[in-house]
């Protein structure tokens, strides 16, 4: 059984009929990296925070299930939701310079969850934080530890907010273009540390990201999502090498290479664009 | 590695300084007044009536600020009105601290039905004209310092309330409360554990505002006649006094205003140079 199975979730605004997720059906399995394209608005974001519990109030699920290891969490109560998502999950954040509380130092922001969940004592915590940040290749780790947030550059509050996802071992992260506001160098190294922390730990990654590119290197697995459908679920290999659905072959052929800039830009074709609609508008006609 | 910008200096904060200075002679001078006031704030002497202040002709020994109508020693009710402002600034502006920022907080950070409930007080609330208000509450309560502090309390908790709102709802939209939230943290823990300290900046500014607002209040309410019995000197009863005599001797105005003037701008000045020198965020 996968470690994540989400199975025909689908989620609209509130009090509207403006659907936002289209039964959208993916699995992880345990130390899989599966990662989740689309173009903004797709929806990618929102499975992520669908699963972690973190959705905008406005939003709200109208259907599906979230399976975390066998247990649904979609009927769970919001205390045993909580304690299972702090134990097994953590997420990398989009943006590093609001991930991180302004007004408190980054020892007891990355070590909360071990105490306050896992219940370990404040110095084994305190060791392992300096551990953590150890691994992710930052030097000084005791003084980071009793530095705030604005003392640090993004790349390294990148670095420390990595850290902080693997500190208790979870089973699954969900790194929310977790390179995205960083800039193109750094966005290489962040992106390495990632798949080597992934790798070393073995955790599964749900990694929601606009960029192509990324998914070459570290994905294995590929979900497509267009207006919250997904219209294409293959092997990371396959999506490189010839995708089935038109659209992901025109938002592959539309990622810009540095081999052939004179090729690269294509946007993709109107007809894509239509077909793939037309798979959106066949989904709600067949599910009122 | 913590790069460079751990190592920039704050500015020495002159206003802090000065500020604070000013605040805490008006704190010595409430306290001590009995002691360090050279005459009985309320004693009336005819014969010295509308002395003028020490650097004038046809003073008398003793009367450094002079008198006003009735020979009463204007630096002696100076003092004492210090008491009286400083209590009413300490505890009508904290009072309205708690009130409205925890509402502020609930309602913007809960969002939902509670943000509705609250936001329509709010609303409701701002829409009576405050000086009618008050003056209407403390004809309901009967004049008297405890009247001037539920007024001001009632009258002026929204004005924490909004920018509190605000700026939780502000910060409940950045990553860091999702991924407390992912690390397990109550809806509850994460407001005060998360959002608060983010917030205190901002409430200590209102706070100190609000401190200088209660005494500009208490103030009005004197010069109007409805603060405390006309007996108890005070710096808007004062002020209303020496306006009657204000081409005679504008002493007994302009020495009391000049003190309100400069305690209501010390409050203002000490939060933003708190905020400048604590607030971990600002450079």
């Amino acid at each position: 059984m996968s470690f994540l199975q989400v199975t025909n979730l689908s989620a609209r605004i509130k009090g509207s009929d403006h659907r936002l997720l289209r039964g959208v059906s993916l699995t992880v399995e345990a130390g899989e990296v599966r990662g989740l394209v689309g173009e903004s608005g797709a929806g990618k974001s929102m499975i992520g925070k669908a699963i972690l519990g973190i959705l905008p109030r406005a939003i709200e699920i109208t259907g599906g299930s979230i399976l975390l290891n066998g247990t649904e969490l979609l009927t769970l109560s919001p205390a045993e939701r909580r304690r299972l998502i702090g134990a097994s999950t953590a997420l990398i954040p989009q943006d590093p310079l609001t991930a991180l509380n302004p007004s408190r130092r980054i020892g007891p922001q990355i070590t909360d969850r071990l105490v306050d969940i896992l219940g370990w004592s404040r110095s084994a915590a305190d060791a392992r934080a300096t551990e953590l940040l150890d691994e992710v290749q930052i030097t000084d780790p005791t003084r980071v530890l009793r530095a705030y947030p604005h003392e640090l550059s993004g790349g390294m509050r990148q670095r420390i907010l990595i850290a902080s996802a693997f500190a208790a071992e979870p089973k699954l992260i969900i790194a929310d273009e977790p390179t995205t506001a960083l800039d193109v160098t750094v966005q290489k190294q962040i992106l390495k540390l990632i798949a080597t922390m992934q790798a070393r730990h073995g955790t599964a990654l749900l990694f929601v990201t606009h960029d192509l590119g990324v998914v070459a290197k570290v994905c294995q697995k590929i979900s497509v999502l267009y207006g919250g459908l997904v219209v294409e679920d293959t092997t990371a290999e396959a999506y490189f090498t010839g995708p089935a659905h038109a659209y992901s072959r025109a938002l592959l052929a539309a990622t810009p290479k540095y081999t052939n800039p004179e090729a690269s830009l294509l946007p993709i074709p109107d007809a894509v664009i239509a077909a793939v609609q037309a798979d959106v508008d066949a989904y709600d006609r067949r599910v009122p | 590695m913590a790069d460079a910008r751990a190592l920039v200096h704050r500015r020495a904060g002159l206003r802090l300084w000065l500020s604070a200075g000013w605040i805490a002679l008006v704190a010595a001078a409430a306290l001590l007044a009995p002691w360090i006031a050279p005459h009985d704030p309320l004693a009336q002497d005819l014969f010295l009536g509308r002395l003028p202040p020490f650097w004038m002709e046809g003073t008398e020994p003793g009367y450094w600020l002079g008198t006003d109508s009735l020979g009463r020693d204007v630096l002696s009710r100076i003092l004492h009105g210090a008491r009286i402002a400083l209590i009413v600034a300490v505890i009508a502006g904290t009072l309205t601290c708690l009130i409205g920022a925890t509402l502020g907080l609930l309602a913007g950070f809960l969002r939902g039905w509670v943000d509705l409930v609250i936001s329509r007080l709010i609303d409701i609330w701002m829409a009576f004209p405050p000086v009618l208000f008050s003056i209407l509450l403390i004809a309901v309560l009967g004049p008297g310092l405890t009247s001037i502090i539920i007024a001001i309390v009632v009258i002026d908790w929204t004005r924490f309330a909004r920018v509190v709102r605000a700026e939780a709802m502000a910060q409940g939209a950045m990553d860091y409360v999702a991924s407390a939230r992912v690390a397990g943290r109550t809806r509850i823990g994460t407001m005060l554990r998360e959002i608060l300290p983010n917030v205190l900046p901002t409430i200590v500014v209102l706070l100190t505002l609000e401190m200088g607002i209660a005494v500009i209040v208490e103030a009005i309410l004197s010069f109007v006649n409805l603060s405390i019995s006309t007996d108890d000197p005070t710096w808007g009863g004062m002020i209303a006094e020496g306006r009657t005599s204000v081409h005679q001797a504008w002493w007994v105005l302009v020495f009391p205003l000049v003190t309100l003037f400069l305690t209501v701008l010390a409050f203002s000045q000490l939060g933003e140079g708190l905020k400048d020198r604590y607030d971990p965020v600002l450079q």
